[in-house]
């Protein structure tokens, strides 16, 4: 090969793994990535059943309740508004009535939502930011005019 | 007192570091070699002024001296003495300083073994590093200072963080910035050279120990950080692609691209520009690292209580360096002349291939993880960039590397020839592709991406191993024994590297075969997994050093006979409300049973029971990589004045 064919070769591989990671990431991103919401917002923007998001919020106080095998309702809520939570599997260590949860999983028909995975904060100081970013919301949103203010995006 | 000369020390390695990073650098540029040589006393200095430090801050966690407002947060007279000693770098101004201390290491590193660096290059090279140990001193001094008191200093402190409280947490961090700051050395060997305008062969050969030492430490360190994962958070995961994981996993794919492309350099004076460039990028991504898991713009178990000013400090740091070496590099880069071209199949080309891949991979991750925080930003929009991202585009980024691994291991330099290589690996081939068949068959293919996966380690291990026993064979079975012995070592190092990825391969293929079980259990319940009877005996109560926990008793049987008691609790430590999971493990081969219990209702108690085949292997692969790396820091042929190099591995083994 000459040295031109050669750099060209190289040019050309390299152009063409660039091409493949770009196009990889760029579906990726088109589908493999889930939103957070606060039930405020998956009111608002009346989300579909079947939508996968992360649903964070306070776990509501008194809503826990635990059924036979390893099923277990709880409500997030934000303050404004809650949606019922099913899950099956154990709850993670630091799951607790009126502390932060995040929720991975869809919205059912019923305006329920089935989680596949829960995720509490790792320790008592520190809350999931979405969770206290959505709470804070929340509150600027009920201080301030109804149904304005918490207007996402 | 002590911890007032700690503080002073701090300050005082600032002064030194600011004229470390001025004198030799003028005297490089005059030609004087009396300025020069301020570098190597400079460089011991610092190191010693920060090991002071690191040594007060380490009495005082040792002496409980709450009167320091560090100490008070996170240590408490009741913690064992490995807790109060590792709960120094628990915390952000520790950890900080932790960082420091091991930047000025590599820098009295090069300054005590680099005897045989052209001395031009070793000033300007300390003097890079001592600017990069400035700007942290500074970020010490005005944001994190780990040395402010408490008045009146209170009696008990807060004690660590529960989760920290592990002897695996006690190690992950130290070998974790051997690596992650071990690209600094790496870093500044490149700017110096950009500065003296000199990139060759030599520069490589130079710099490719240090490369390694780096590549060594992060490679175990992310390891062993992952195995903590997997047995304290209690759910069986061992890498969640949370961003602070992924801040360390990309350094590590630019670093082990940086490794390979400076072999390229070292022997055919070929990829100056690019592997200067990834000495650069490297250590920038360390730097981004340890902005996003500093500056509090993550939120993640990593993720210390965080502070605006800090942020930005680290952004401002971020930016200086980043920015004046890719400025420095776009100045100099082009008048550096371009190396050799060659062919596209051969040992060269195949170290192109994986360079590619593996930077691709990499910007792949940096996007997963930067992308959440730039659409938060633009839109307000919270995403989560998870496992489907990330499965889909860094594994399949990942595979040709892989695949093409046993391939370029056996290519001849500057020419070879595919197809005779292809009929070397037709063992390898087969093997892989019988394991491949013969696991489908059993699970009836459920599961390709994990077959596929099986099949490749397989092949990868073989394939590997197979490069060494070709080249003992090259003459004859009757001197292979003493061919082998006579191989160069990092030629064995590459191979027995390669087999670790192989076997971290078959590792995580295996996580698609894993068992799992959910069950609230009454004393006497059991489950099966792995054909063994597990059976519940009942929890109780127990009182720890600075812990109470719930600890559940189960007996394991296999057929009749009993083989393991097992011991899974959770603790809920002193001071703190919120328990943390202990699990328990019983390996069995290279598989592992693992259990977990969570809440407790009357008598029951949920039990996540789990049996994980192979699993071993995800970290025993890392650890074998690491080894290698090790066996390749002993070779004769890193010949700088060969001698010394041997006793210098063996002194940065046991620094490490």
């Amino acid at each position: 090969m000459t040295r031109k064919q050669r750099r060209l070769t190289l040019i050309g591989a390299a152009g063409l793994v660039l091409a493949v990671a770009v196009g990889l990431i760029l579906t990726a991103l088109n589908d493999r990535i889930v939103f957070f919401r606060s039930p405020a917002e998956v009111a608002e923007l009346k989300l579909q059943p079947g939508t996968r998001f992360r649903l964070g919020g306070l776990v509501e106080n008194a809503s826990v309740s635990k059924s036979e095998g390893q099923k277990v309702t709880f409500r997030v809520t934000d303050g404004a508004k809650s949606i019922t939570v099913n899950h099956t599997g154990i709850l993670p260590d630091l799951f607790r009535e009126g502390q932060g949860v995040v929720c991975e999983g869809t919205l059912q028909p019923d305006g329920s939502f089935t989680a596949d995975t829960v995720l509490a904060k790792h320790d008592e100081k520190y809350m999931p930011r979405e969770v206290s970013d959505a709470l804070k919301k929340q509150g600027h949103w009920q201080g301030d005019q109804p149904g304005q203010g918490g207007q996402p995006k | 007192m002590i911890v007032e000369t700690g503080h002073f020390a701090l300050v005082l390695a600032l002064v030194v570091a600011g004229l470390t990073m001025v004198v030799p650098l003028m005297g490089a540029m005059r030609g004087d070699a009396r300025l020069m040589a301020v570098a190597n006393p400079g460089a011991l200095a610092q190191f010693a002024l920060l090991a002071l430090a690191f040594a007060a801050l380490t009495a005082a966690y040792v002496g409980s001296d709450f009167s320091v407002q560090n100490v008070y947060e996170n240590s408490h007279t009741d913690q064992p003495l490995i807790y109060r000693f590792s709960g120094v770098w628990g915390n952000h101004e520790g950890s900080i300083l932790l960082w420091v201390l091991i930047l000025t290491l590599f820098g009295a590193c090069v300054a005590l073994f680099g005897r045989n660096i052209p001395e031009a290059l070793r000033a300007v090279t300390l003097s890079v590093q001592s600017s990069i140990s400035a700007a942290f001193l500074l970020f010490i001094l005005f944001t994190s200072n780990p040395f402010s008191r408490l008045f009146p200093s209170p009696a008990e402190g807060r004690s660590l963080n529960p989760v920290l409280q592990d002897p695996g947490l006690a190690v992950h961090p130290p070998l974790l910035y051997v690596g992650y700051v071990g690209f600094s050395i790496v870093f500044s060997f490149a700017a110096a050279a950009l500065i003296l305008g000199r990139i060759d062969a030599g520069w490589a050969r130079i710099v490719r120990p240090w490369i390694l030492t780096a590549w060594v430490g992060l490679t175990a360190g992310i390891a062993l950080g992952s195995y903590w994962a997997y047995y304290e958070l209690g759910w069986g995961g061992y890498w969640f692609w949370d961003p602070v994981e992924n801040s360390s996993l990309m350094p590590w794919l630019s670093g082990t691209a940086l490794l390979h492309s400076a072999i390229v350099m070292e022997r055919r004076d070929a990829l100056k520009i690019w592997t200067i460039l990834l000495a650069i990028l490297t250590f920038s991504l360390s730097l981004l690292g340890t902005f996003l898991v500093r500056s509090g713009v993550l939120t993640s178990v990593h993720a210390f209580a965080s502070d605006p000013a800090r942020g930005v400090f680290i952004l401002l740091i971020l930016c200086m360096f980043i920015g004046g070496a890719l400025a420095l590099f776009a100045a100099r880069g082009p008048q550096m002349a371009g190396g050799a071209l060659f062919s596209p199949i051969s040992r060269e080309g195949s170290l192109v291939l994986n360079n590619l891949f593996l930077s691709a991979a990499c910007a792949a991750v940096l996007i997963g993880t930067l992308y959440p925080l730039a659409l938060e930003a633009l839109t307000g929009d919270k995403i989560s960039v998870g496992p489907p991202f990330f499965n889909a585009t860094f594994l399949p980024l990942c595979l040709p590397v892989v695949l093409a691994m046993p391939f370029g291991q056996q290519l001849a330099w500057k020419r070879g020839d595919l197809l005779s290589i292809a009929s070397r690996l037709f063992i390898a081939v087969l093997v892989g592709g019988l394991t491949a068949l013969a696991v489908a068959a059993t699970t009836h293919g459920t599961d390709v991406v994990a077959i596929i996966g099986l099949g490749l380690g397989v092949f990868v291990v073989v394939g590997s191993l197979d490069d060494l026993r070709v080249r003992a064979f090259r003459s004859g079975a009757a001197n292979a024994l003493s061919r082998f012995a006579g191989l160069p070592r990092t030629v064995i190092a590459a191979a027995i590297a390669h087999m670790g990825v192989g076997l971290m391969v078959i590792g995580i293929s295996a996580t698609a075969f894993h068992e799992e079980r959910i069950a609230a259990m009454a004393p006497g319940d059991k489950v099966q997994l792995d054909g063994l009877d597990i059976v519940f005996g009942g929890a109780r109560r127990v009182v720890g050093p600075n812990f109470a926990a719930t600890v559940a008793n189960f007996a394991v049987f296999d057929g009749g006979a009993k083989v393991a008691e097992l011991h899974p609790g959770k603790r809920t430590y002193v001071g703190r409300t919120m328990p943390t999971s202990e699990t328990a493990r019983l390996t069995r081969g290279l598989g592992q049973i693992y259990l977990a219990i969570g809440d407790s209702h009357g008598d029951k108690v949920d039990v996540r029971a789990y049996w994980k085949p192979w699993v071993l292997l995800i970290w025993i692969g890392p650890l074998v990589m690491s080894l290698a790396g090790l066996l390749s820091l002993t070779d004769r042929r890193l010949r700088i004045a060969p001698p010394r190099r041997v006793r210098k591995a063996a002194i940065l083994e046991a620094a490490e």
